[in-house]
């Protein structure tokens, strides 16, 4: 097995032992990812050579404790000091912010070494991660195909084993569709969970940092870092953090597990069903309590993302106007023509599309029609929710209805496109924690089953994933990239 | 034609909050400063930046809420509004639309000596922008320049019912208002700096209609006389429109104070739909009542109180107490003068008269002023015991005006000793009534005035030392002696 194979805990426990050094493991993916990047094309910056500089500060301080000496990835839409932070846009192609986000910040405390700034959809605004302003990121199962998005490049890397973990954000299904797409375990917090401190929002009110690692093992580790309160973020809340690790040999006997009928149904590719299903049947020899139940409101959940969403974003993305900072337009000839060539160039068209979506749900006239009307969906889907979990500690769902498609196969068609967020949506709507973790393989590609819980129950879905995890091999399976 | 019409005014006036901090980040709020000195990736909208309420100006807005007698919401929040302009970072302003934290209050103002209740609709929070430097003329300029530090200054945008009548209503309001708000402690309400603004809304009715006229927008007052000249001039216009059979447009004009008229800057249908929508970035704010409570307990003495004390406790004229009572920093003036002088109307005098030229004349703020309340209680005893004269004294304050030094040092420095030696001043009458003996003579047929010239005449001599009241008995006893 090389080095770049192994899981977080792994290289931990290694490092911890004397076995190997901080150096000689990031040595280790900066060969990986030399083989390998050129297919996968996850990465928009990489920096090997800072996170080997401070791999030999680490060697030399040693103690590993935390995630010390352990290389990452982070989406490319996390501010880091000093280290472009483009969302895959030609808007901050070069923008540099002179502040790193509060996960960023965490994870230089805890003395985890930075490789790269990962591919995404261009501001986190699209399934597929063909969004972005700079190139696609292929699918490492299948070069040919979608890696998924927004968070692509993350799941990209990690799946490759470019590096063993990332942080990706999730707005619609951004971490988890990906993650199931390239068969790692993605992590979508409870909104308020994760400071977004630091982070280029899309929406703001849906929008949550989380991880994409090798296994639940590993997810538990990260999370650990980032979760917990910032006074600097208004939205965080202020709870306590439980020790994720130990939680997770808590096992599922007893757990009541319920799978809503309606996220079996419409459009959902049979195989998926079929590996769901048998993977509830695994939960439940292992001592859960499975039974259906329904979420009636689900359906509208994706046309009412698709207005708030947009709304918000509206808004977050004003400030790309040429002024400050960022992309400007140097032909106009006055400063309306300024933002109007500035915002018309460096936007892609997903980013405009929604951009105008969402002006025009806030639009007077069409306010109460639209706007109102979706906060009105969210509130009912929320409440479908409650009623759930007023009797069930966990709801299970496939993650996405079908598997990875092929690069170019939407670009003319973004209904499609966004009816692959379907199964997901709903948990952001909520504001609910959420884990994808992989399930299968249908034609060579991998599948993932979506476990969610009531707000702050990170631990649950954790433990779940873990007993399931250590009951299967899903999540050992991997990619065969030809190197 | 020639119809009799009502004038309808409501003012929504924007005041910077006296917050040590701006209002979503650590960058001090002060004015005057170099440009974008005081700015930080929050206030200049850097993106993943994350606005937090600074609960200072919480509190301030809560006693402002309460000096004007509003209801103070038990949860508001804020909301986003959106518009392009190069001083707005974010693209959008931190605002509070459709749950602000005071509303439904009340000021009361004086017309024709009566009190009138001028109702408050609503005060919100919200954050102010930037400010742009053109070169030259905006419409020539080749380039312009962002200054932010003023970018995230709190805000508190105060707006009354259409409630005013005049044009000198809406300043009386304007002027209460801006004295409530000084007296709690809230804004330092400085016009010139732009700590205090206000828009005026303006429109007219025939007398004894109920349905309010189409109504107009003046941006740009920015003192209290160009508030009152436009509040005038467009209702004057207004007037004459109607009665030339023309309509009113709903539109916003702004104030060419060089020209002294109102001009048109858009109208209704180029207004800016602002696209408001409540802020996912910063989450509601509860506020309790015992905060409330507290506030009100604390809320220091407001502008009616003091009026109501300087006639009771100090025996002023309602028209003193309620000038004196215009500001925390003049109040606190007389206050520490007249605790130790028995006469509070001869304090009110020399503040009114004297005081009020020489800060007109200067263009200063009593705060500015370098008279301290010893040196004018010491200056008002050398009257009263006749060391100088009433007009000796005029000269010794407007020293004290411009250097800061005490009535003593004034006195002595000028030789401004009143002659007040009996023997010395006889023999000055006697001296006069030798030089003019014909106005002697008019003196004794009777002609009263003749004293007067002759008064003047030794005051003349001695340059206005001689004490005027023993002048004045001498000379009538050595006429009469004569
Ligand atoms: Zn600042």
């Amino acid at each position: 097995m090389n080095l770049w194979d192994f899981p977080v805990y792994l290289l931990q426990h290694k490092l911890q032992s004397g076995e190997i050094s901080s150096v000689e493991i990031v040595r280790a993916f900066r060969e990986r990812i030399s083989q390998v990047e050129g297919k996968v094309k996850a990465f928009i910056t990489l920096d090997e050579e800072g996170a080997l500089r401070e791999a030999a500060r680490v060697d030399q301080e040693g103690g590993y404790t935390g995630l010390a000496g352990i290389p990452y990835g982070l989406k490319d839409l996390i501010c880091t000091r000093g280290m472009k932070t483009t969302c895959a846009s030609r808007m901050l192609e070069d923008f540099i912010p002179v502040y790193d986000a509060f996960v960023v910040a965490k994870l230089r405390e805890t003395r985890a070494l930075l490789m790269g700034k990962t591919n995404l959809d261009e501001f986190a605004m699209g399934s597929s991660t063909e969004q972005s302003a700079f190139f696609p990121t292929r699918n490492p199962w299948a070069l040919d195909r979608v890696p998924g998005g927004s968070s692509g490049g993350s799941a990209a890397a990690v799946s490759a084993r470019e590096v063993p973990f990332c942080l990706g954000t999730d707005t619609g299904g951004s971490i988890r569709q990906p993650a199931a797409y390239c068969g790692v375990v993605g992590l979508k917090p409870t909104y308020g969970r994760v400071s977004r401190r630091g982070v280029v929002p899309y929406a703001s009110s849906l929008d949550q940092v989380g991880v994409l690692a090798q296994n639940v093992r590993d997810c538990a580790l990260v999370f650990s870092i980032i979760a917990g309160h910032d006074p600097g973020d208004t939205t965080c809340v202020n709870v306590p953090v439980p020790d994720f690790v130990s939680a997770l040999d808590e096992g599922v006997k007893g757990i009541k597990i319920a799978y809503p009928r309606e996220y079996f149904a419409l459009g959902v590719d049979e195989e998926i069903k079929a590996a769901v299903m048998k993977s509830l049947k695994k939960l439940e020899e292992l001592g859960a309590i499975v039974e259906e139940v329904s979420l009636p409101h689900s359906e509208y959940a994706l046309p009412a993302y698709y207005l708030l969403a947009p709304a918000e974003a509206s808004a977050n993305l004003a400030r790309f106007d040429g002024v400050r900072y960022g992309y400007r337009d140097l032909e106009a000839d006055n400063v309306i023509d300024m933002f109007a060539q500035t915002r018309g160039t460096a936007f892609g068209a997903e980013v405009k599309r929604r951009i105008m979506l969402g002006t025009y749900a806030l639009s007077s006239g069409y306010y109460d029609a639209y706007y109102l009307k979706a906060l009105k969906v969210r509130r009912l889907i929320s409440s479908d929710f409650d009623k759930v979990f007023a009797s069930y500690d966990l709801i299970v769902t496939p993650t996405t209805p079908t598997p990875p498609f092929i690069i170019g196969a939407h670009v003319e068609d973004p209904i499609t496109l966004y009816m692959n967020d379907i199964l997901t949506v709903p948990v952001n709507m909520a504001g609910l924690p959420a884990m994808s973790i992989p399930c299968g393989l249908t034609r060579g590609l991998p599948l993932g089953m979506q476990i969610i819980a009531k707000p702050f129950a990170e631990s649950l879905i954790m433990q779940a994933a873990y007993a399931f995890e250590q009951n299967t091999e899903y999540h050992s399976m991997k990619p065969e990239l030809e190197v | 034609m020639g119809h009799e019409y009502e004038t309808v005014i409501g003012l929504e006036v924007h005041v910077e909050l006296h917050t040590k901090s701006k209002i979503f980040c650590a960058c001090p709020n002060e004015f005057g400063a170099e440009p974008n000195t005081h700015v930080c990736p929050i206030c200049a909208g850097f993106p993943g930046m994350l606005p937090v309420l600074n609960k200072e100006a919480v509190e301030l807005s809560i006693k402002a809420g309460l000096a004007l007698n509003c209801h103070i919401a038990e949860v508001c929040k804020f909301d986003r509004k959106n518009y392009f302009y190069p001083d707005l970072p974010k693209a959008y302003q931190i605002s509070q639309f459709a749950m602000p934290i005071c509303q439904q209050g009340y000021l009361e103002i004086d017309v024709d000596g009566a009190p009138k209740r001028i109702g408050i609709h609503r005060a919100h929070m919200e954050e102010d922008a930037g400010k742009l430097i053109h070169q030259g003329a905006i419409t020539e300029t080749l380039y312009t320049l962002v200054d932010l530090n003023r970018s995230g200054v709190p805000l508190l945008e105060i707006v009354s019912e259409p409630d005013m009548r005049s044009a000198e209503e809406a300043r009386d309001y304007l002027e209460k208002l801006r004295a409530v708000l000084l007296f709690a402690g809230v804004s330092d309400c400085k016009m010139e700096e732009g700590s205090l603004r206000c828009d005026a809304n303006v429109s007219i009715r025939p007398l004894g209609e109920k349905k309010l006229g189409t109504r107009t927008e003046i941006k740009n007052l920015n003192s209290f006389r160009s508030l009152e000249r436009a509040i005038e001039y467009e209702v004057n216009r207004q007037k004459e429109r109607l009665e030339d059979g023309g309509t009113i447009i709903q539109e916003t004009l702004t104030w060419d104070e060089e020209k002294q008229v109102t001009r048109s800057l858009r109208s209704k249908e180029e207004a800016h739909d602002y696209r408001y929508f409540p802020d996912p970035d910063l989450v509601p704010i509860h506020i309790s009542r015992d905060w409330v409570e507290a506030l009100r307990r604390n809320l220091p003495e407001m502008p009616d109180q003091a009026r109501e004390r300087l006639m009771k406790e100090q025996g002023l004229p309602a028209y003193d107490a309620a000038i004196i009572s215009l500001s925390p920093d003049y109040l606190a003036f007389f206050d520490a003068c007249a605790a130790r002088y028995s006469n509070a109307k001869v304090v009110s005098n020399w503040m009114m008269v004297e005081l009020n030229r020489l800060l007109n004349l200067h263009n200063m703020n009593i705060s500015e002023c370098k008279i301290n309340s010893n040196d004018f209680i010491l200056m008002l005893n050398y009257i009263d015991n006749g060391t100088i004269s009433g007009k000796m004294a005029k000269n010794v304050f407007e020293e004290m005006f411009a250097t800061g030094s005490s009535p003593d040092k004034i006195i002595q420095e000028k030789g401004m000793v009143q002659i007040s030696d009996e023997k010395a001043l006889l023999q000055l009458v006697r001296k006069v009534l030798e030089e003019n003996p014909e106005v002697v003579r008019d003196y004794k047929n009777g002609k009263e005035k003749a004293l007067g010239f002759l008064v003047g005449q030794i005051m003349k001599v001695t340059k206005g030392q001689a004490n005027p009241g023993l002048v004045n008995k001498i000379l009538k006893e050595t006429l009469t002696e004569e």
